[in-house]
């Protein structure tokens, strides 16, 4: 690992600024789980680690009866989600969420994907912004002697190669799968994100922003060299998930080779509101099977306005991979995908799983 | 190479070093303060052998900057004690460890001890298996198989919260000299 500086800003203003100036050199860091990685594996080499814990109002779990990102002119950014929220700060830590019992009420489905990520003593570390930020996991992506499409060379290393935890939905040109697990449950409880990119008049660019959160990943036909579409210096600050009620459920599973520590084969994720004995506002959600944390709008129709039942999980679970393009060693992940997404639904809308 | 002056709190005494602004807390613990209890294994966060606590949670060392550390209250394996007079100043854990034989070469031992204590002292009653492998989720092993020490962590924590206090005694005065 080559050597660097941290520092520790006074403001948000203050780590933007720093970042700005030098983009190529000098990286946000929080946790610094999978930035240390990076920088060991020879991946990242910044010359000046920019701390954002501390800063700003990056840390912990509010109920907010709305948010206000800080904006240059007082404008109310487009996305602003209404009605009652929980603002998870991005410097939150998975232990943090995991443990955090309010959450449950509107968030099972992130206190879930949490609790059950990396380890322990990983989870005291790691937050949220990094979690949702972090490179992917992928093999030939992590191995400082290769060359691939995400470091700038000709193709995926993956599509010749040992692609058994690659992706099966919407790959290409890349075929990694997005790696964290609380993008996935936060899909598919229809989250927002809001971002820093300035605190007053005189020194913002652009104000903040607010995007579904499935708007802050990119996958590879944009641009393969990145996952997500936050500009240099732009602060991912807070999610902000709908309070929906108690009347809202969720839930999410993941499939594992080990029962620790180990990155998901598939995950998924699914939200809905049973009323009058029928399934409203569903998410489904899947991860660890696209480069993106894939929203399956495919599923959801099919549950949409239906009761509950085993075998219109079925339905909704083929229709969910329906558009599946499996490589050669991962084909085994569109049957997983059925069936977990099976299991998790019938755990949210609370129908006994059949013998 | 740039060293600068770290000002951390580690098994509650202040300690001031000079070392590279970039070392990780298990770098200037093994080789600034000869503080080598914690084990470098993996050096990125697999395998659990460098696990020390901060404010009392356990954490990985070699993923976690000194300097960031100077903010905390960091223990390591060195820092584990109980009731000198008791049991020459070994924890239950340890204790415990010895009694169930579960250490074999030891090298996961410092770090499985670190996050066992922050287990015991948060549930601070007796524990079930299941909460141990929860706990130890993150510490591997190659040596034991993970039994012996799932038992020594609920054994210890029966000593402590009450169960079987005085059978311990009497397991442990057995067992002096074997």
């Amino acid at each position: 690992m080559r050597p660097f500086a941290l520092i520790r800003p006074e403001s948000l203003t203050q780590a933007r600024d720093l970042v700005v100036a030098k983009p190529e050199g000098r990286s946000f860091r929080a946790g610094g789980i999978d930035l240390m990685d990076r920088m060991k594996e020879g991946l990242d080499d910044p010359e000046l680690l920019v701390e954002l814990r501390g800063v700003g109002e990056l840390a912990g779990v509010t109920e907010s009866a709305g948010f206000s990102p800080a904006t240059a002119d007082g404008s109310v950014p487009e996305n602003l989600p209404s009605g009652a929220l929980w603002r998870v700060g991005a410097a939150t830590t998975l232990a943090e969420i995991a443990a955090n019992e309010a959450l449950l009420d509107g968030a099972a489905a992130l206190v879930e994907a949490a609790s059950q990520a990396a380890t322990p003593g990983i989870r005291n570390t790691a937050t949220v912004g990094g979690n949702l930020l972090q490179r992917p996991r992928c093999w030939y992506y992590r191995n400082r002697e290769l060359v691939c499409l995400k470091k700038g060379g000709d193709m995926c290393l993956a599509i010749a190669g040992d692609n058994r935890y690659h992706a099966i939905l919407g790959g290409g040109p890349s075929f990694i799968v997005h790696p964290s697990s609380l993008a996935t449950a936060l899909v598919a409880l229809g989250a927002t994100v809001g971002t820093f990119r300035g605190a007053s008049a005189e020194d913002a660019i652009t104000p903040g922003r607010v995007l579904p959160i499935e708007e802050l990943f990119a996958g590879p036909k944009t641009d393969p060299t990145r996952e997500h579409v936050l500009e240099d210096g732009e602060v991912l600050e807070a999610v902000l998930v709908p309070k929906a009620g108690a009347e809202m459920r969720s839930a999410y599973g993941a499939v594992r080779e080990k029962q620790s520590h180990d990155w998901p084969l598939v995950e998924a994720a699914v939200r809905m509101r049973v009323d009058a004995g029928v399934m409203k506002d569903v998410r489904v959600a899947l991860g660890h099977v696209a480069p993106v944390p894939w929203l399956s709008p495919e599923a959801a129709e099919v549950l949409e306005g239906q009761a509950p039942d085993a075998e219109l999980f079925a339905r909704a679970a083929e229709a969910a991979v329906a558009k599946a393009r499996p490589l050669d060693g991962n084909g085994y992940k569109v049957p997983m995908s059925k069936g977990l997404l099976r299991e998790v639904l019938h755990r949210a809308s609370g129908l006994a799983l059949p013998e | 190479m740039a060293e600068s002056l770290l000002s951390l709190r580690i098994n509650g005494e202040a300690v001031s070093t000079a070392a590279p602004s970039h070392w990780t807390l298990l770098e200037v613990l093994r080789y600034r303060l000869d503080l080598i209890g914690s084990k470098q294994g993996c050096d990125k966060g697999d395998c659990g052998a460098c696990t020390v606590q901060i404010n009392g949670e356990p954490v990985l060392a070699c993923l976690t900057l000194a300097a960031t550390a100077q903010r905390g209250e960091v223990r390591t394996v060195e820092g584990l004690s109980w009731a000198p007079e008791a049991s020459q100043g070994c924890h239950p854990l340890q204790d415990a460890f010895d009694r169930w034989d579960a250490a074999q070469c030891g090298f996961c031992t410092p770090g499985i001890l670190m996050a066992a204590e922050a287990l015991l002292r948060k549930r601070a009653a007796v524990v079930t298996r299941d909460e141990v492998r929860e706990a130890l989720a993150g510490n591997l092993c190659r040596c034991t198989g993970y039994t012996k020490i799932i038992d020594a962590v609920v054994d210890a924590s029966e000593v402590v919260f009450g169960q079987r206090g005085d059978e311990s005694t009497d397991d442990s005065a057995q067992q002096t000299g074997s």
